[in-house]
Order: C-alpha cells, then structure tokens, then sequence
C-alpha cells in the first residue's frame, strides 16, 4: 500500500511538472542536462575557448618566437640541425616542409607580380583547395584575400603574407596546449581518446604519456577500452612499457565502459596524476558503437561528474571534407573537448582543419609528426600557417 | 550538411526550360556546381578539372530531353561519366601459379591487416583456396601479432612470427613454406607507409622486386582527401599496384578519393572493405559510388543494409501481421529497433536519394534519435496486453506508464495517436502502390514539414522503390510494396512532428544489447 500511495505521489507531481512544463512549452530549454544537444554548453565552451586564448598568446610571445620563426635560409638550417636533438619546430618544419614546398611553388606559379585579377584568384584558390581546405573555406579565405586589393600590383611574398594571416587568424583561437589541472576533488586527470579506425588513437596515446611523463613529469596510467580489434591491446601494452606507465586490461571482448570504470578506480589508488583511455576506432556514422562510446562517458561520470576531463578526438591529417562529419558526430556524442591531428609528416596537410576551426571552434592541443616517441608536438597556428603558406620553407 | 547537386543544378537551370539544346554557356553555368560537388566530395582538384572537361564536351549540344529538367539530364551525363571513369566492369581477381603472392600496401591506419584477413577469408571460402598470410610490419607496436590473431579468428594459417626478422626476408621466408606446404596464395600484409619516406619506399620496392606477386593491391581510406592522389601516384610508382581496394565505405564520406586514384593510375578498383566484421568485403560497384560522389543518395546500400540487419523471422512475421492490415506496439517497438539498428534517423535520411536536405534540416532543428528512445520506454512500460491491444489504454493505465517512462500523459497521447495514424496507413497502404506513398507522406506532414517535403523528389523516390522492388530482394518486407518507404519512414517523421518540442527524456534506458 505504502509503495503504491508513493508512486501515485510521484505521479502527480509529475503530472504538475510536466503540465507546467506543457504550457510554458514553447521558449523551454531542455531539461534533462543532455550532453549531446545542448546549445548551451556549445556557447560556454565557446568562451572557454576564447579566455584563455589571450593569455596564451600574451605567454607564448616570451620563449622562443623570434628565433624560432625566421624566415632566413641559414637560420633554417639551423633549425634542421635540431632534428636529431627532436626540437619541435626542427621537426615541424621539416615535416611540413614537404607539404610546404608543394603549395608554395603552387603560389609561386601563380603570381609574380602582377595585376591581381580573377583568373588569378581562382588559381589560388585551387592551390588552397589542394591542401584540403575544402571549396567553400578555401572560396571565403581568397574572397578576403581579394578584397582591397583587386587589380592592384601585387608581389608573391605579399600574396604569402597575407594568406598566412589570415589562416593563421582563423586557427589562433584554437592553438590551445593540453593543459592538466589536478581535478580540485582528487584522483587522476581523466583524458578519453577517441576517433575513427586508423587515425592513430593509440600511438598518440603512447606519445602523450612521454610528453607528460618527461616534460611534466607526471605519472601516467593506461587503459586498454579497445576490446575490439585484434592486439590492440597489446600494441597498447607496449607502448606502456615503453613509456613505462601502468596499464589496465581486461580480456578481448569486454565492456570498454568496464575498463575505463576500473582504471579510474585504480589510478585513484596508485595517486597516479593521469589516466589516458584508449578506445576501439568507430565510425561516426555507426550508431551502436557511437553509443558504446557514450556509455563510457556515461559510466565514468559515475565515478564523479567531472570526468572525463578531456576528451580527445584523433584526426588523421590524409582525411579530407569528412572531417567535419567525425568532429560534429563525435562532439555532440562525447563532447570532444580538443583535437589532436596526426600523420602531418605525410604528404598530406590536414587543410581541412582551417574549416574546422572557423566552424567549431574546438581546441587544437597537438600534431603527431612520426610514428616516434617524441614525434608529437604542441600545434602553434601562426607556425602551421606560415608553413601551409610557404614562408618557412628554405 | 551538402547540398545536393540537383538542388544547386537546379537554380542554374531554371532559366533554361523552352530552349532545345543545351548551350556551352549553360554547360559552363553547371559546371561550376559540379566542380564544387566533387570537391566536397574529396575528389582530387586535377580529376576534377579533367574530368570537368570532358563532361563539357560530352554535354555541350545535346538535346534537351522533353519533361526532364535540364539539371538532372546534366546530372546524368556526369552520372554516367563518373562511372565511365571508375571502370564499367568488375575487375576479378588473379591468381597465378601457386604459391602466388598477394602484397598489400599503403599509408598507416589505411586498413591493410583488415583487410588482408578479409581478402583470405574470401579467397579460402569462395575460391576454394588454400591461404597463408604474413605480416611484414616489424615497425608498429603489436602488428605481427594482429594479423595473427585475425589468423585464429577466421582459421587462415599465418607464418609463424620470427623475432627480429626484416621485411625482405619474411616474405621470402613466408613464399618458402607456402611452396613447401602448397599452399594457393600467400598473403603479404606490409607496414603502413608515407608515400614521401624514402627509405621504406625502397624497402617495398624491393619487396615487390623479389617476390614478384600477382596482386598488389593498395588499401586507401575512403575517406582521404586531396592527398589521395600523391598516395596513389606515389605507390603505382614504387611498386606498379595491380589494383585499389577502398576501405571503410560503410563510413559516411563521399568517397572522391576513388575516383581520384582510379583517375591518375587508371588502376583498377577491385574491392571494397564494408565494415569491422572479416566478412564485409564487397567487388566494386561504379554506379553506387558515383551515386555516392554526387550525394545522390545510395538506395542500393541501405536496401543492404536493411536486408542485413533486419531479423528475418521477424519480418516475415510483420508481414503477416501487415497483410491483416494490425500494427500494434510491439511492432512500432520492433520497427524502431531495426531503425537503430541501422544507424539511426540521420543515417538512413541521408541515403535517401532526396532526402539529404532533409536529413540537413532535422540536424539543424536540433531533431534526433533520442525521441524514438523516449517512445522505446513508452513502449516498455506497458505491459504486454497494452502493447497488444492499445485500445485498453485508459486514463489511469496511461498515468502509471507515464510514471513507468518518465514521460507524461500527453507523449502517450501522441504515441497513440501515431500508432492509430500508422494502423489506417496500413490499410490504406494495402490499396495502393509505393508511387502514391510518397505524395500521401508529404500530406500528412503539412504545416513547415511541407517545406522539407519539397525538398524530396517524389517521383525519383518512387522510381526508385520500384527499382527495389523488380530487384527482387526475397522475403524482405522493406522491398516488396514498398514498405521500407511505408512503413519506417512514415512512422519516424510523424513521431519527429509531434515531438520536436517536448522538454523531457525518458530517464529508463533500454538499450539493445550491443552486437559485435
């Protein structure tokens, strides 16, 4: 009888709430806090993004800059020096040189002083084009370019100048490091990885744990929530024992929520500082396994509201327009809270990523240069855009 | 969201109609729209441009078919280019004098272990063919022990693993037992590779040199951008590929990059990757993917699709339970889990030839899949007499499975009244073909759902299911009558007017168990 009144209780008091909520229905936000539709997380996100940019860029004007950007051959080879040493921007450059050289010389055929005029717009607009900037981005990018200076003299390395700016302009507010704040309520710093198969999940799993063990010298934990695939766990296993960080495992076939539940549990235990989650790649498009990846979420947040901290999603630099698809089905699933873009040592240069930042605004934190330890580095805007450009290249 | 190309063909057009010939100017006028499509597409800028070409001049001067929208004859046209592109014909596979090799190249995370595993799993069960796979990736963590374990999964034979062992001599050594051991095709799975990194170019170079395979098959991503035509070149050149296999185009990217290396090594594509599981393996199919390219939705795919995940023995059910004209809740639970299964709302709207925009705009209204989840609890707060019978829902049964959902009263209303709206289509659908069905979903929507009903072409719709429906696809009820249009669309559209607004979820979670 008691159980019976109390439903009958709750049910009334549903039915006020909801007829309440009935008649004030039209300018209602949604109520339940839903990760996945809530345009005003998007627009808190937004100014997250947008705060700490200029502290960022107040901090990153003190180290290196002036050294680092030179234009001139001889300090370029310096810097190429430092590739064995794996100094970032040694690395950067060279990796990108080759995607450099192409799109440069693309300019270059373009215009040599001359009349800017519309044939010679649309040629650079195909050069941009072919670095997977995507039509419309690349259209918007040669449109501001035009402005004030159609059919004006112009030079190449003015055309290189202020394409560089202007890219560099969009992806500015999105070079954004990955910074680890020890959580205020304890227990590790919970990064999820996340993304489709073959972008690099787990090497970029590997490669963080290094940087944030030898350049932060924090402890790092593992999990091992790809289930799926064959070996991927122990590809992940060695990559701990590489990096010398714990790992949590359970069999093939388990519930990636499972693992990540349990290592959180053990990385709290151990007082390690943070924990990276693997997870199995899916496609955006595969609506169970982007579920799967929900549950995760779902089952860590369990553990305490807040986690997980970061959730990373791996981009693969050869990826063209579907990119926009993976960042808007992963973000508004998991709430991708920053980008990492691998394989930028290929041929291909990830252009789409210009688009991406226009669009969404999610935070760069780094670019994978190699399939080496060391061959990750943080993603500097105003370097990959004067690389993109060719005002870097020797 | 893209935008179709019609749509955009058919602004250019409009201006066109009372002419007899398709003028250069118009063509041009179309070309632009094209060359923007292909690109969204990922087609590399230089196919584009060629391909750009020859369109123009296949184009320029036909006549204007009578009752055909200029747009969509110029879609045709390079409909049926992109096809002639891809190559016309299946492209078999080879085989030589056993042992022969199969050596598998391409950039990292392209897919080439999958595939491998796949490509034996097809060879052993459908040509009878004794296969032996190695793994010559001694860079990445754990590969070799991948492929082993594919091996163990689809009880292919794999080379045993030797530690320390180079490239070169792992192939030589795996041509080696399948010469002794008789086995037909050796397959060679390769580290994943740059295009640009010299070194290991040369190393597959030699590799190829050596071992002299049969097929040299390379794997590409079908959702690579621009650089696919670098890749392409790059490899052709290094190790002269024998054909292209295009993974994960069971993804949602429009696939250019076919076309693109299809385009600069005239190679052919021979094999499609489908999905995770070791049987989703497909032979090329040109006019599906240029379907794809041009966004023009794959109705070939999701019928698959359909029939693959749909339960037969439920659908045969359904249908029987269709022809007495009874739809109760047990089958409305049913027909949204088949949706899910499929991927849910947006992923089918989008294969949807014309229904792209649409899909686009349910996006933007911020409409998804978490409605059919909040009717799902609905559903599984009746009990079992409800489910059947509906009628039996009163005021007071109404309230506990509102309390039993999370819901209220008025969502049960409105699931009622769709299931009753669902029950007289059923009747009404027995009387008439799949043509009409598409006009009556558009009067049922009515009201700013009009506005998207005009961006489905009804007739092209139509055609198309009855293009299913001669297909023949068995027993499965989405294609005989028409159903699929019928009875999954209909039902989720009516469901996604009446709660678009509604505040609240559904707190219970009733979530198949996951299969994979």
């Amino acid at each position: 009888m008691v159980f019976w009144r109390k439903k009958k209780n709750i049910t009334e008091q549903d039915k006020q709430d909801h007829d309440d909520r009935f008649i004030h229905r039209p300018g209602d936000p949604a109520l339940e806090p839903s990760t996945e539709y809530d345009p005003e997380i998007d627009a808190s996100l937004k100014h997250e993004i947008e705060d700490p940019v200029a502290d960022i860029d107040e901090l990153e004007e003190t180290p290196v800059p002036e050294h680092t950007l030179v234009e001139d051959a001889q300090e370029s080879e310096d810097l190429s020096d430092h590739t064995e040493e794996g100094g970032w921007l040694s690395r950067l450059t060279k990796g990108l040189a080759k995607s450099t050289n192409k799109i440069s010389q693309g300019i270059t055929d373009v215009l040599t002083k001359k009349k800017l005029d519309q044939d010679m717009l649309d040629s650079l607009e195909e050069v941009l084009i072919g670095a997977d900037l995507g039509p419309k981005t690349a259209a918007a990018l040669v449109a501001d370019f035009a402005k004030d200076r159609f059919g004006k003299d112009i030079s190449e390395e003015e055309v290189k100048e202020a394409l560089s700016g202007s890219i560099s302009a969009m992806l500015s507010p999105v070079a954004q490091p990955l910074e680890i704040t020890p959580p205020a309520n304890g227990g590790p710093y919970v990064i999820l990885v996340c993304g489709v198969n073959g972008v690099g999940k787990t090497t970029t799993i590997g490669k963080l744990a290094q940087h944030l063990k030898q350049k932060e010298g924090r402890s790092v934990m593992m999990a091992a929530g790809d289930t799926f695939r064959a070996a991927a766990i122990e590809q992940l296993q060695i990559w701990a024992e590489r990096t010398g960080s714990p790992l949590v495992t359970k069999e093939v076939g388990a519930d990636a929520a499972a693992v990540a539940y349990e290592a959180y549990e053990k990385a709290k235990e151990q007082g390690s500082d943070v924990l990276l989650i693997d997870t199995a790649g899916r496609l955006q498009n595969k609506a169970n396994l982007m579920a799967e990846l929900e549950k995760i979420v779902r089952v860590l947040k369990k553990q305490d509201e807040n986690l997980p901290h970061a959730t990373l999603l791996v981009l693969d630099a050869t990826t063209g327009q579907n990119a926009y698809s993976q960042l808007e089905s992963f973000k508004s699933m998991v709430n991708v809270t920053g980008l990492v873009v691998t394989k930028l040592d290929g041929s291909a240069k990830g252009g789409v990523l210009v688009g991406l930042a226009d669009q969404f605004g999610v935070p760069v934190h780094a670019i994978g240069i190699g399939e080496k330890m060391e061959d990750m580095q943080p993603f500097n805007a105003d370097e990959y855009a004067r690389s993109l450009t060719g005002l870097n290249a020797a | 969201m893209f935008e179709s190309l019609s749509e955009k063909l058919g602004g250019v057009f409009d201006s066109l109609r009372g002419k007899g010939t398709l003028s250069e100017n118009d063509v041009m006028a179309a070309a632009r729209e094209i060359r923007v499509a292909l690109l969204e597409a990922d087609v590399a800028l230089p196919v584009v441009k060629d391909f750009i070409e020859t369109v123009k001049q296949k184009a320029t001067g036909q006549e204007i078919v009578k009752g055909v929208n200029p747009g969509q004859q110029v879609i045709k046209i390079v409909h049926d280019a992109i096809i002639e592109l891809l190559g016309s014909e299946k492209d078999p596979m080879q085989f030589g004098t056993p042992p022969c090799a199969y050596l598998m190249v391409g950039l990292q995370g392209s897919g080439k272990t999958t595939s491998s595993a796949k490509i034996a799993k097809h060879l052993t069960n459908k040509h009878n063919k004794k296969v032996l796979m190695a793994s010559l990736d001694v860079y990445r963590p754990a590969a070799q022990e991948q492929l082993k374990q594919l091996g163990e999964q689809t009880d292919i034979t794999t080379l045993p693993i030797v530690e320390k062992q180079k490239p070169l001599d792992i192939a030589k050594r795996a041509m080696d037992v399948g010469r002794k051991e008789g086995f037909d095709v050796v397959i060679l799975d390769t580290a994943g590779r740059l295009s640009i990194d010299e070194t290991l170019m040369d190393e597959i170079s030699q590799i190829k040199k050596t071992i002299n395979p049969i097929e040299t098959l390379l794997v590409a991503d079908a959702m690579t951008g621009q650089d696919a035509v670098q890749t392409a070149t790059a490899f052709d050149a290094a190790v002269d590929i024998t054909g292209i296999m295009l993974t994960r185009i069971d993804g949602d990217a429009r696939g250019g990059a076919a076309m693109s290396m299809k385009a600069v090594t005239g190679k052919p594509i021979k094999l499609l990757g489908t999905g995770e599981k070791i049987d989703a393996l497909e032979s090329f199919h040109p006019d599906r993917i240029a379907g794809r390219i041009l966004g023009m939705g794959d109705v070939v795919s999701l019928v698959e699709k359909a029939v693959e995940t749909v339960d037969q023995d439920e659908a045969k059910k359904m249908a029987a339970k269709f022809k007495k004209g009874k739809f109760d809740f047990n089958d409305l639970l049913s027909q949204m889990q088949q949706m899910k299964k499929m991927g849910g709302m947006g992923a089918m709207m989008k294969m949807m030839p014309g229904l792209g925009k649409m899909a686009g705009q349910l996006d933007e209204a911020g409409v998804d899949d978490s409605h059919m989840k909040k009717q799902e609890a609905i559903i599984f707060s009746m009990t079992n007499k409800e489910r059947e019978k509906p009628d039996l829902l009163n005021a007071s049964r109404k309230k506990r499975i509102a309390a039993g959902s999370g819901t209220t009263v008025q969502e049960i209303n409105q699931i009622v009244k769709q299931l009753k709206q669902m029950q007289t289509m059923m009747k009404r659908m027995k009387k008439m073909g799949a043509g009409k069905m598409m006009g009556m979903m558009k009067d049922m929507m009515g009201g700013d759902m009009a506005e998207m009903a005009d961006a489905m072409n009804p007739e092209a719709l139509a055609e198309d299911m009855a293009g299913i429906d001669e297909g023949g696809l068995g027993p499965n009820p989405f294609a005989p009558g028409g159903a699929l249009a019928g009875q999954s669309m209909p039902g989720d559209l009516e469901n996604l007017l009446g709660n678009s607004s509604q505040p609240h979820g559904g707190k219970k979670k009733n979530r198949k168990k996951k299969k994979r």
